[in-house]
């Protein structure tokens, strides 16, 4: 019988390690839809960080686990005009109100 | 140097097949085992594809970068180590991510040839490697003989450059710091397109803005083949005759043809010879050499014509071209910020392509640029471009993007962050 701490670990690292291989799994059958979201989505990053993740300390807003109301909110109200800015008012008239639900969507959906 | 080189790139070519497997016995996607992608160039735009192939393919296409330095140096706040206020180890960051974080095969090397129809590329020191897509993110060459003199006079590191940051960015710094007071440092800018549009103006600020506060009787001189400021022009004036009044002249269409390095002189296409103790010449630009010389520039004979939903190039298959090298859609600048948007685009038409699945029919681009006009105060351009794809370009969309109203603190502090977070985005 093996000591139970080891027993614990063990069980721990093959779940861990089954989870992952699910995530890859399920990426490497990522659609094209899928693929072009992503793509939209960095183009968040040269600002934000890649997948919305930015530097320690950066003032530049991360974007990753941003609720996706909250979001839609911002983007809104800069492309509308209500909420100043230095460049984000600018940036948001050039996309498209789909565009923007992409954005929100999947930034929602990353992990902070 | 050749013998190390040659095992650097052995070595590197050996771990991508161990990498290959590895990565294969944990997936099933349908991305064919011996997908391999070479980018040539690890600037903005060619960093940026390979860390975005990797993640796009889920870490399933093996991509190599042929570079030659050992370390990423930005040109977007290289003029601040002209100016003083940062050092070359601020704006220096290392490779080491790309192949530790996300598995990118760096080899340190340069480019020697393509074979298009074969799909190898050979190294200067010897080896080829072979490629299913290859990316070439070469930047720009300084055209030197379109000058008399020119090529000679930065060879022996008397008129330099500094526009390909590195090594000239600190030597001109010294030579700022080494003029006496009371002299003159002049820069040339040649007729548009070139890289970086606001850059040289940018420059010229930060060399006023250190005159001010440590050489006070010095002066700096714009001379530009251009009409006029060709970016941020009003921003920039402004600011020069609020701040920089009998420190700073701005002098349009003055095209150099020649300098004489025994003099330090300027020669102009029409106007009198010019003297100045620093002297910045930039020459006229075009896609660096590898695309060249692979027969890729084929507009003007200096940019790269591509179609812009791939950035395939127009002139052979499987070759995508990006950045400052290739032939602008309208409104389009030659950044790093570009570069950047280029690479993903890009990134994600080669996952498509080695997946079998559809490439995106509407990419779209962002670009943002902040100028500094003295350490603290900075102006900003936006834009966003779509894909058009009936007209097959990009345009930018009617309303958006534009300029700060003035300079400003705030977007000191975003310039600095931006820095750090595309330097994170292109490279960790």
């Amino acid at each position: 019988m093996p000591h139970p701490f080891i027993h614990d670990v063990a069980r721990h690292v093959v779940t861990v390690a089954v989870a992952t291989l699910t995530i890859s799994t399920g990426h490497a059958q990522q659609t094209a839809e899928q693929l072009h979201q992503r793509t939209t989505a960095a183009m968040c990053a040269n600002c934000h960080g890649s997948e919305g993740r930015t530097v320690a300390g950066s003032a530049i807003p991360a974007l990753a686990g941003m609720p996706k109301n909250d979001m839609l909110r911002h983007m809104k109200a800069f492309k509308d005009g209500s909420r100043p800015a230095t460049v984000m008012h600018q940036i948001t008239k050039g996309l498209t109100d789909a565009q923007i639900e992409t954005l929100a969507t999947y930034y929602a959906a990353t992990q902070r | 140097m050749k013998r190390r080189s040659f095992v650097q790139a052995s070595m590197a070519l050996g771990s991508v097949s161990a990498l290959g497997s590895m990565v294969a016995c944990a997936t099933t996607g349908s991305i064919p085992k011996q997908a391999r992608v070479v980018v040539i160039g690890g600037g903005y735009g060619g960093a940026t594809t390979a860390k975005y192939i990797r993640m796009l393919s889920n870490y399933q296409i093996d991509v190599v970068l042929i570079e030659p330095d050992a370390a990423f140096v930005s040109c977007p706040l290289s003029n601040l180590v002209i100016g003083g206020s940062k050092t070359m180890a601020d704006i220096t960051t290392p490779y080491d991510k790309l192949s530790g974080k996300h598995g990118v095969q760096m080899v340190r090397d340069y480019v020697s040839s393509v074979d298009a129809e074969k799909k190898t590329v050979t190294l200067a020191s010897g080896p080829s490697i072979r490629y299913d897509k290859l990316v070439m993110s070469p930047g720009i060459d300084l055209m030197f003989n379109t000058i008399e003199g020119l090529k000679e006079a930065n060879t022996s590191g008397q008129i330099l450059q500094a526009w390909k940051a590195g090594p000239e960015t600190l030597a001109l710094r010294k030579q700022l710091e080494a003029m006496p007071d009371g002299g003159v440092f002049a820069i040339t800018i040649p007729e548009v397109p070139y890289r970086c549009p606001p850059g040289p103006y940018e420059r010229a600020s930060q060399a006023a803005h250190y005159f001010k506060q440590q050489k006070p009787k010095s002066k700096v001189l714009i001379l530009d083949a251009n009409q006029d400021v060709t970016s941020k022009g009003p921003l920039f004036k402004k600011f020069w005759a609020d701040n920089y009044k009998g420190i700073l002249e701005y002098v349009p269409q003055h095209k150099v043809v020649g300098v004489d390095a025994k003099t330090n002189t300027l020669k102009f296409e029409i106007q009198n010879d010019i003297q100045a103790q620093v002297l910045n010449v930039l020459p006229a630009m075009r896609a660096g050499n590898i695309a060249v010389q692979s027969q890729l520039a084929n507009m003007n004979a200096r940019w790269c014509g591509v179609n812009f939903q791939t950035f395939e190039s127009t002139q052979a298959k499987d070759i995508h071209v990006i950045g400052d090298a290739i032939m602008i859609a309208p409104l389009m600048p030659k950044s790093g910020h570009m570069a950047n948007s280029h690479g993903k685009v890009t990134a994600a038409a080669i996952v498509a392509q080695l997946s079998d699945m559809a490439v995106n029919p509407a990419p779209f681009l962002t670009n943002t640029c902040y100028s500094f006009v003295n350490d603290k105060l900075v102006v900003h351009v936006a834009s966003v471009h779509q894909y058009d794809a009936k007209d097959k370009t990009y345009k930018t969309v009617p309303g958006s993007g534009g300029l700060s109203p003035a300079p400003n603190e705030l977007e000191g502090v975003y310039a600095m962050n931006w820095a750090q977070n595309i330097w994170a985005d292109s490279l960790l």
